[in-house]
């Protein structure tokens, strides 16, 4: 993004059979570019002895065999990847989600807004009114971390986690957004929910998105809600797709 | 087809195989054994690729028998209190469990799991590529929960004809686990000299708090430099976080895939298996290795799988000859208890 050379990356040993390549140390969407850049570069000829790629906001984690692919060689094989040009990312795509925010879905709603000083809608409409960036997955199958949330409403995570919460929710917590797909004990506010199934291990394709898509919620009525939940737990993906 | 039937089964025993892989970027935990060398060697010691679904007992203990004929199963792990039919066997052991018989494992002397192989392995559904249980988010192994009383485990190969019977001698398996090595990082940078080396000091004693999420550890309280947010970056099983509080947490094969706070180390894959079979209230303490070295300790355990696994006729170990009648591993009888 930046015309400058990027800096160098920090390599990092998270044990013998984990790499981290670290472009950074702050959520940022020049450097989750270049983790992702990274990841589409070496997942398109995957070099034997890597097991698996982790991109997360700043770093790429590469699980790696090292009686197959020796640290320095991992290493040497990265900067190479770095200085060549860069393949072309996969192209990423802008959906769509339906998500309800009234009661009883939007359940922390009318809390996080009273904290925020706001009146509930107002709450919801500002985070409806959003563009979000899909950063990373992690904690749980498809929960997605979403960057773009507007000041209005970023609050912090509860210094304490509540009880198990519902499934399919979407959340606001610690200057973010995100998406859970399972019910666990959680500090972040849960704002709506999605009909959508971000996470479907019955689908041909398991999980809706990619690191570095971009999406908005559309707000739908409870009885919508209900409606787009039945279609999807048939199977159908009701979120909409197009080029970003 | 022949079978393995739970006829009793304590609190967190699983079906765990060489773990799910792919998935880590969506969010998804490898799961796989808390022992992976133990879990390895019980289903090499039968011929099985390392990776076989096999079962993962805990200390709450475990009871089978055998339907539809006769079934070899491979133990290895912890040093387990086991039985077949009341007869004890050794803890690591190849053994042939007749419909019928009860084969008991409970907590022994020393260790926190036992791994249960057979031949090819448990037949269970695979979910993303793998029948590794991981109970929190309820996939695998047998609807993603433990083992419970009149569970049927189907056997995806046949019982081989000609099982060697014995003890299986695995040097490798007796483990102290007083010093887990570590390598330092991926945020060592996060701690202050002084605070690394209270950190590989210790002493830690193990919480009774730990389960195959995590390891958590007690003892010098330990202070970060700047601060025990980071934003989040991937997680490797064995890495040793320090929240905010300062007592140490190893997460171990159920972890998540991510997280946000410093790592000030990581167990290398050769002691992550020590660590694990660590009883709650034991002590132990850190030794920061290079990352040639951990290759090293990694490639001895490697060429060990790699070879035959021994297995040692139970007679070298003076068993009483009405326990090894039980095994009919006599020579020349076919059914030692009925001799043609």
């Amino acid at each position: 993004m930046s015309p400058e050379p990027s800096p160098r990356p920090r390599f990092l040993d998270a044990g013998e059979a984990a790499l981290v390549v670290e472009f950074g140390t702050s959520v940022d969407p020049a450097i989750n570019d270049r983790v992702l850049a990274l990841d589409a570069a070496l997942a398109s000829a995957a070099p034997a002895g890597v097991r698996e790629l982790v991109p997360t906001y700043r770093s790429l984690m590469i699980h790696y065999d090292p009686l197959r692919l020796s640290r320095d060689a991992l290493v040497a094989l990265v900067e190479e990847r770095l200085a060549a040009p860069m393949v072309q990312t996969r192209a990423a795509s802008f959906w769509t989600l339906p998500c309800c925010y009234d009661e009883p879905h939007g359940e922390d709603l009318a809390e996080l807004a009273a904290l925020m000083g706001l009146p509930a809608e107002r709450a919801a409409a500002i985070h409806a009114g959003a563009t979000y960036r899909a950063y990373m997955y992690g904690f749980a199958p498809g929960f997605t971390y979403l960057g773009g949330l507007p000041e209005e409403i970023a609050i912090s995570r509860r210094t304490k986690p509540r009880p198990p919460h519902n499934t399919k929710v979407v959340l606001v917590g610690g200057g973010l957004s995100a998406i859970a797909t399972f019910s666990m004990p959680t500090g972040w506010y849960v704002v709506g929910r999605t009909p959508e199934r971000l996470y479907a291990p019955e689908r041909p394709s398991a999980f809706l998105m990619e690191p570095g898509d971009s999406l908005r919620f559309e707000p739908v009525d409870c009885a919508t809600f209900a409606m787009l939940d039945k279609r999807a737990e048939a199977g159908e993906v009701v979120a909409r797709r197009q080029p970003a | 087809m022949t079978a393995l039937s739970v006829l009793a089964a304590g609190p967190g025993s699983t079906i765990q195989d060489g773990g799910r892989h792919g998935f880590l970027r969506y969010g998804v935990t490898g799961a796989g054994p808390m022992d992976p060398f133990a879990h390895a060697l019980a289903n090499r010691a039968l011929g099985n690729p390392a990776g076989a679904a096999a079962i993962e007992v805990s200390l709450g203990g475990l009871e089978v028998t055998a339907e539809g004929g006769p079934v070899a199963v491979a133990l290895a792990g912890g040093a387990f209190a086991v039985t077949l039919d009341g007869q004890a066997l050794p803890p690591a052991v190849v053994a042939m469990v007749e419909p019928g018989a009860k084969l008991k494992l409970r907590a022994g002397q020393a260790g926190a799991w036992c791994y249960l192989a057979v031949p090819g392995g448990f037949d269970v559904p695979q979910v993303l590529g793998s029948a590794a249980t991981h109970t929190r988010t309820g996939i695998g192994g047998i609807a993603g929960r433990g083992l419970m009383a009149g569970d049927r485990l189907a056997i995806a190969g046949m019982s081989p004809a000609e099982v060697e019977t014995g003890e299986i001698v695995a040097p490798l398996l007796e483990r102290p686990a007083e010093t887990i090595r570590v390598i330092l990082g991926p945020q060592d940078d996060y701690f202050a000299p002084d605070q690394i080396a209270a950190f590989l000091a210790g002493p830690w004693t193990i919480s009774a708090r730990g389960d195959r999420m995590a390891c958590f550890l007690e003892g010098p309280k330990l202070t970060h430099v700047r601060g025990y947010n980071i934003a989040s970056d991937g997680i490797a099983m064995g890495a040793i976080q320090v929240p905010g509080e300062g007592q140490p947490i190893v997460l171990m094969a159920d972890r998540q895939s991510t997280g946000g706070y410093p790592k000030v180390a990581t167990v290398i894959g050769p002691d992550l298996g020590r660590l694990a079979q660590a009883r709650p209230g034991s002590t132990v303490s850190f030794r920061a290795v290079t990352h040639a070295e951990a290759v090293a300790a990694r490639a001895a355990e490697h060429a060990f799988l790699s070879a035959a696994i021994p297995v040692e006729p139970l007679i070298r170990r003076h068993f009483p000859s009405e326990f090894l009648l039980g095994l009919n591993l006599i020579d020349g009888w076919v059914d030692a208890r009925q001799p043609a």
